[in-house]
């Protein structure tokens, strides 16, 4: 599965260029987080890893295959909730497994024993707060074992404490072996959480570097703008 | 047309066993089609909402057209179905209630199926992406959905319920209007008007009228309940 390769990859609707030519190489390990400016397309690189958009150009490779041959999840921004309770919401994404239904009830307790939300599985999931359905998503995810997971702004609209135990669940989850990619608008969520950063922008990754480095000296003019908080129309017109 | 009310409301209050039977029958055949029509319908509409193969949109285009099907249209196949020199006339079932319950249903399989596939549809938009990292299958997916939508869908059942009460042309034909047998309130009121027995036709009418209202509120109720739970 790793390292995953993403060779000139493009995608481009009718009228506009979004992700121009988007050259990468993951890891298996560790958490890389993407970072750039509005509508530069940082969720659309997640959709086309998770395969759920066609390219318009280029190609994925999944340490020399394809396809993944290991499992992959995601957690969106806006994750969705069945109208069941919060057990059903975690443990209906074990069914294409292979697991028995006591398998799936037993796994389903105990990740929800992680995130803390055992003493509701049996609510209903839409009555929880934006962080209690960002945990349960993540708690869906984590049961599934990802290799990769996949994270879109998982804590977008989020009080601090609430973004503390999202983040908390994230490094467990990295610790346990999976790989993480996410996106975020949060700059210190990504100092905080990144091992590696992803910075793209004019649809193409313009630097892929270790967090540390990236955030004491960006090499990239777009990055060095962005962390200074500039608009991209800004570092246009300077150009 | 006071004296005649007054009549029909004196016949609702003597529990008239003809009135009784009447109505015990109409139940019987229009819920049983209900239920048949429900367990056929709602997985064929939530199955269509999340197909893909080519012919889709017109088999939604038939299947919206046939909640329109006219029942006396329905009455005549059923007919031919079920007469002696009919496939299905070795089975007996002409001017029974089994014939009016087949009827029925094949009236409100395709409403129950209709509607039902553009109320899983909307959810599956919303669903979609995230079925499909978790890797369900299409019939997961379609299990869930009904799971999911299951208060909405009551909508589905209702207008089914509606479709199946209020039916006359179809059961008129396959049942016959047997009195004691495959009468109906419909039929009943239809046969009752033609020979001016206004008073049966008008407490028929009003019981029909207060069964869809009282299951109606029933359902609406356990709606708002479910809305105030779930959502």
């Amino acid at each position: 599965m790793f390292p995953l390769t993403l060779s000139a990859l493009r995608f481009a609707p009718p009228g506009r260029v979004v992700l121009d030519s988007v050259d990468l190489t993951l890891g298996g390990e560790g958490i890389s987080v993407i970072l750039g400016p509005n509508g530069v397309g940082k969720t659309l690189l997640l959709r086309l890893i998770a395969g759920l958009l066609p390219a318009d150009g280029g190609a994925l490779d999944w340490g020399g295959t394809a396809r993944p041959d290991q499992r992959l999840a995601m957690v969106f921004q806006q994750p969705m909730m069945l109208r069941l309770s919060v057990f059903a919401n975690v443990e209906f994404a074990l069914r294409p497994q292979a697991l028995s239904a006591a398998e799936r009830r037993q796994r389903t307790a105990a990740v929800l024993a992680r995130v803390g939300l055992e003493h509701r599985a049996s609510e209903c999931a839409r009555l929880l707060s934006g962080g209690e359905r960002q945990r349960l998503a993540l708690a869906r995810a984590w049961a599934m074992q990802p290799r990769l997971l996949l994270l879109d702004e998982p804590t977008a609209s989020l009080d601090p404490s609430a973004t503390e135990q999202v983040e908390n669940i994230i490094r467990e989850i990295r610790t346990e072996g999976a790989k993480v990619l996410m996106t975020t608008h949060n700059l210190g969520q990504a100092t905080r959480l990144a091992d590696d950063i992803i910075f793209l922008a004019d649809g193409r990754v313009q630097e892929h570097a270790p967090a540390q480095r990236f955030f004491a000296r960006p090499q990239s003019a777009a990055a060095r703008a962005f962390l200074q908080g500039e608009l991209p129309w800004r570092i246009a017109f300077d150009r | 047309m006071l004296t005649t009310v007054m009549d029909a409301l004196a016949l609702l209050a003597s529990f008239d066993h003809r009135l009784l039977d009447i109505v015990g029958l109409s139940l019987r055949v229009s819920l049983t089609a209900l239920l048949i029509g429900s367990l056929i319908g709602l997985p064929l509409g939530a199955w269509l909402a999340v197909a893909a193969f080519p012919g889709r949109g017109a088999l939604i285009v038939v299947l919206n057209a046939l909640m329109g099907l006219p029942s006396v249209v329905v009455g005549v196949v059923v007919y031919l179905l079920l007469s002696r020199s009919g496939p299905l006339g070795s089975l007996g079932l002409l001017f029974s209630p089994a014939a009016m319950i087949f009827a029925q249903t094949l009236l409100v399989v395709p409403l129950i199926a209709a509607v039902s596939r553009q109320i899983v549809e909307d959810a599956w938009r919303e669903y979609s992406p995230e079925f499909s990292v978790i890797g369900l299958s299409r019939r997961q997916a379609v299990g869930l959905l009904l799971a999911d939508c299951r208060f909405s869908l009551t909508v589905a059942t209702l207008a089914g319920l509606g479709r199946a009460m209020s039916e006359v042309g179809a059961v008129m034909i396959v049942g016959g209007n047997i009195d004691g047998f495959t009468r109906v309130m419909t039929t009943a009121i239809a046969l009752e008007t033609s020979k001016g027995d206004l008073a049966l036709s008008i407490a028929l009418g009003l019981v029909l009228i207060a069964l869809i209202l009282g299951l109606n509120a029933a359902i609406q109720g356990v709606r708002c309940w479910a809305a105030r739970r779930y959502d």
